[in-house]
C-alpha cells in the first residue's frame, strides 16, 4: 500500500459469472484530490467502487481504505458515500435522513450544519418521498458529507439537477477538496469531470486505457477543431496536409486537423473572404470518445 | 459554502472513536425512525393489525362459541390458537416484505457502504416486528376479555401476551430469511408458501387427522401453540378430538428449545446472506 493512498486498488481482477469486470486494475486515490472514474457503461466504474466500499470481494489483487480492509466498519466511518439507485424511505423527512446517517459517525456535522453547506436547509421538514429527483440528490450529498468524511465517494452526484444547482454543488465540491478532502467522482458528465477533476482514470473493459490529469488526457488527443466563414469548399480543404474531415454546417466549414496552425494559414491565403475563426482545443470529450475507441477496437 | 459552515466540517478532530454513547445513539436513531415510518404509514400495518381480531371475533368468538354452545374450554382453546394465528402474520409478511423491498430498492446496499453499526437495521425491523405482535395481542385480548366469556384469568391473559409476542421471534426470522433470497415482488408468495402450512399443520383451526399430525413437528406455530395451550392448562384441539385431554407430562423446554433454535438458525442465514450479498 502507498502510504499516500486514501484508498488503493491494487492488482484487482473481479468476474460475475462469464463477464470479466476488472482486469488487473490499479487505482490510488491520493489526499485532497478529486479523481474522476470515466468510463463507457460496463467499463467497470461501479465494480472498481464496490470493491473499495467493501460491497464486493476482488477474486485476486487486494482492495484498501486507509491501509485497512474495507470490511471494517471503524475504517468506513473515515467515508461518505453517494449512490445512485437508492430508495431512501419516502416517509422520513429530510432533517430525519440526515440526522440517521449522522448518528453513524463518531463525531458528525449537525444536520442543521450538513444542510447549511449543501443549501438543503429548506427542505429540512419535507418527507423526502416529495421530493424532485434534484432535490433528492441534493439531500443524498448532505447525507453523504454529514459524517465529515476524510473520503467522498460519489456516484453520478449531479443527475437531475439544475444548472444552478449543478453549479453550487460544484463549489461546494471544490471547497471540500480544499479543506482537505478527498473525493472519488464517477459521472457521465465529461464537463464535470473537465471542471472539477485534478486527476482522471478511463476505464474500459476493466481495465485502466489512460490516466492522468485532464490536460495529460487532452494532450493524448492530438488535434483541434477549426471553425470559419469561407468560400472554399469542403473537397478543396479535405485534400491539405494534416486536415481529417472536413464538414459544412449552415455556412460554415467544420475542419478538423492535427496541423491547426498551418490549415489556418493556408485558409487566410487561399480565401480572401474567410473570417469568423475559431479554433479549439480538443476537450476532454474528445480524447474519451478517441480512447474508447481505440480500446473497443 | 459558507466560510462558518466550512469552518465546522474541517475545524474539528475527524479521528474521533465511535464511543459507546454514540453507537448507543446510532442503535436508538435507527429504531426510533424505523417505528416513526411505520405510524407516518399506517395503510401499511393496518391489515396485519386488524386481520387477526376481525377474524378471531368471527370464527373464533362467535362461530366457535354458536357451535359449541358456549364450552368455555373451546373458547379458550379458541383463544390461544388465533393469537398464535394473529403474531404469525406481522413476523412473516411484514418483516420479509419489508427487508426485500428494501433490498431491491438498494438501501441495504448503502447501508452496508456506510458505516451504519451492522445489526442496527436488523434490530430496529426487529423491534418493530415485536411491538406489532404486542398490539396484534393486545387486540385479541381486549377482544376475549370484553366478548369471550372463557373464564380466562388476568395473569394468564398477561402469560400469553408475554410469550405469543416473543414467540413471534421465530416467524420473524423466518420472514428476514425470505426477505434476504426474494424480490420484493416474490416475498409475498414465498411468505405463504411457508405461512398457509405452518397454521394449518399448527392444528389451529381443526383437529388433523391422524395420518397428517406426524407432521406437526414441521410447525413452529405447532410449538408456540403447545406453549399457550400449557399456560391456560387446556388441550390441543387433536387431543380433545383424540379425547386425550392436555398432555401433563414434560416441561414446555422442548417448545422453548426448538422455537429458539428456529430463530437463531434463520437468524444467522439470514445475517450471513445480507452480508455477502446485501
Amino acid at each position: 500500500m502507498n502510504p499516500d493512498s486514501l484508498a488503493e486498488l491494487s492488482g484487482v481482477s473481479k468476474r460475475f459469472a462469464t463477464v470479466v469486470a476488472l482486469d488487473n486494475f490499479e487505482l490510488q486515490v491520493r489526499p485532497a484530490e478529486l479523481l474522476a472514474v470515466l468510463g463507457p457503461n460496463g467499463a467497470g466504474k461501479s465494480t472498481a467502487i464496490s470493491l473499495l466500499l467493501g460491497l464486493h470481494q476482488p477474486d485476486s489483487g487486494s482492495a484498501r481504505l486507509f491501509g485497512d480492509s474495507p470490511l471494517n466498519v471503524a475504517t468506513r466511518r473515515k467515508i461518505g458515500v453517494m449512490m445512485q439507485d437508492v430508495a431512501l424511505a419516502p416517509e422520513l423527512r429530510v432533517r430525519e435522513h440526515i440526522e440517521l446517517v449522522g448518528s453513524y459517525y463518531p463525531d458528525p456535522l449537525s444536520a442543521d450544519d450538513a444542510m447549511t453547506l449543501t443549501a438543503t436547509s429548506s427542505l429540512a421538514a419535507r418527507p423526502y418521498g416529495k421530493l424532485s429527483g434534484g432535490q433528492k440528490r441534493q439531500v443524498q450529498f448532505a447525507m453523504a458529507i454529514v459524517g465529515r468524511p476524510k473520503l467522498l465517494f460519489l456516484d453520478e452526484p449531479t443527475v437531475g439537477l439544475d444548472i444552478h444547482s449543478r453549479e453550487r454543488m460544484w463549489a461546494a465540491l471544490r471547497e471540500l477538496v480544499h479543506q482537505g478532502v478527498s473525493i472519488i467522482l464517477t459521472t457521465h458528465y465529461l464537463e464535470e469531470a473537465e471542471a472539477l477533476s485534478d486527476r482522471v482514470v478511463v476505464l474500459a473493459k476493466g481495465r485502466a486505457i489512460a490516466s492522468g490529469t485532464v490536460d495529460e488526457l487532452r494532450s493524448l488527443v492530438d488535434r483541434k477543431r477549426i471553425s470559419c466563414v469561407t468560400s472554399l469548399s469542403p473537397d478543396l480543404v479535405s485534400t491539405w496536409a494534416g486536415v481529417q474531415a472536413v464538414t459544412r454546417d449552415r455556412g460554415r466549414l467544420q475542419i478538423t486537423a492535427s496541423n491547426a496552425d498551418m490549415v489556418v494559414r493556408k485558409l487566410v491565403l487561399a480565401d480572401a473572404d474567410f473570417r469568423e475563426l475559431e479554433v479549439h482545443r480538443a476537450g476532454l470529450a474528445e480524447a474519451f470518445t478517441e480512447l474508447t475507441q481505440e480500446a473497443a477496437s | 459554502m459558507s466560510a462558518t459552515t466550512l469552518a465546522t466540517f474541517q475545524g474539528r478532530s475527524s479521528t474521533a472513536e465511535m464511543t459507546n454513547s454514540r453507537l448507543r445513539r446510532a442503535y436508538l436513531t435507527e429504531t426510533k425512525y424505523e417505528c416513526l415510518r411505520a405510524l407516518r404509514a399506517p395503510a401499511f400495518a393496518l391489515p396485519f393489525l386488524l386481520l387477526p381480531i376481525t377474524l378471531y371475533v368471527l370464527f373464533g368468538i362467535l362461530l366457535a362459541g354458536n357451535m359449541s354452545h358456549g364450552d368455555k374450554t373451546i373458547a379458550k382453546i379458541m383463544f390461544v390458537n388465533w393469537s398464535v394465528f394473529g403474531i404469525m402474520g406481522p413476523g412473516m409478511f411484514g418483516f420479509g416484505m419489508f427487508v426485500a423491498t428494501e433490498r431491491g430498492q438498494g438501501l441495504l446496499t448503502l447501508k452496508r457502504a456506510l458505516p451504519a453499526p451492522p445489526a442496527a437495521y436488523l434490530l430496529s425491523k426487529l423491534i418493530m416486528a415485536l411491538l406489532f405482535s404486542a398490539i396484534v395481542m393486545a387486540s385479541v385480548i381486549a377482544a376475549a376479555a370484553l366478548i369471550g366469556h372463557n373464564g380466562i384469568s388476568p395473569a394468564q391473559y398477561a402469560g400469553i401476551m408475554f410469550v405469543d409476542t416473543l414467540g413471534s421471534l421465530p416467524f420473524c426470522a423466518i420472514g428476514l430469511f425470505i426477505g434476504t433470497l426474494a424480490s420484493a415482488k416474490s416475498a409475498p408468495g414465498f411468505a405463504n408458501l411457508a405461512y398457509l402450512p405452518f397454521m394449518h399443520l399448527g392444528g389451529l383451526f381443526y383437529p388433523l387427522p391422524r395420518s397428517v399430525q406426524p407432521l406437526e413437528f414441521l410447525s413452529p406455530a405447532y410449538y408456540l401453540d403447545k406453549l399457550g395451550l400449557r399456560l391456560i392448562a387446556v388441550p390441543s384441539l387433536d387431543q380433545l378430538a383424540n379425547g386425550t385431554g392436555p398432555s401433563s407430562q414434560g416441561g414446555p423446554l422442548l417448545e422453548i428449545a426448538v422455537l429458539a433454535a428456529v430463530t437463531v438458525l434463520f437468524t444467522a442465514l439470514a445475517v450471513r446472506r445480507l452480508a455477502r450479498v446485501g
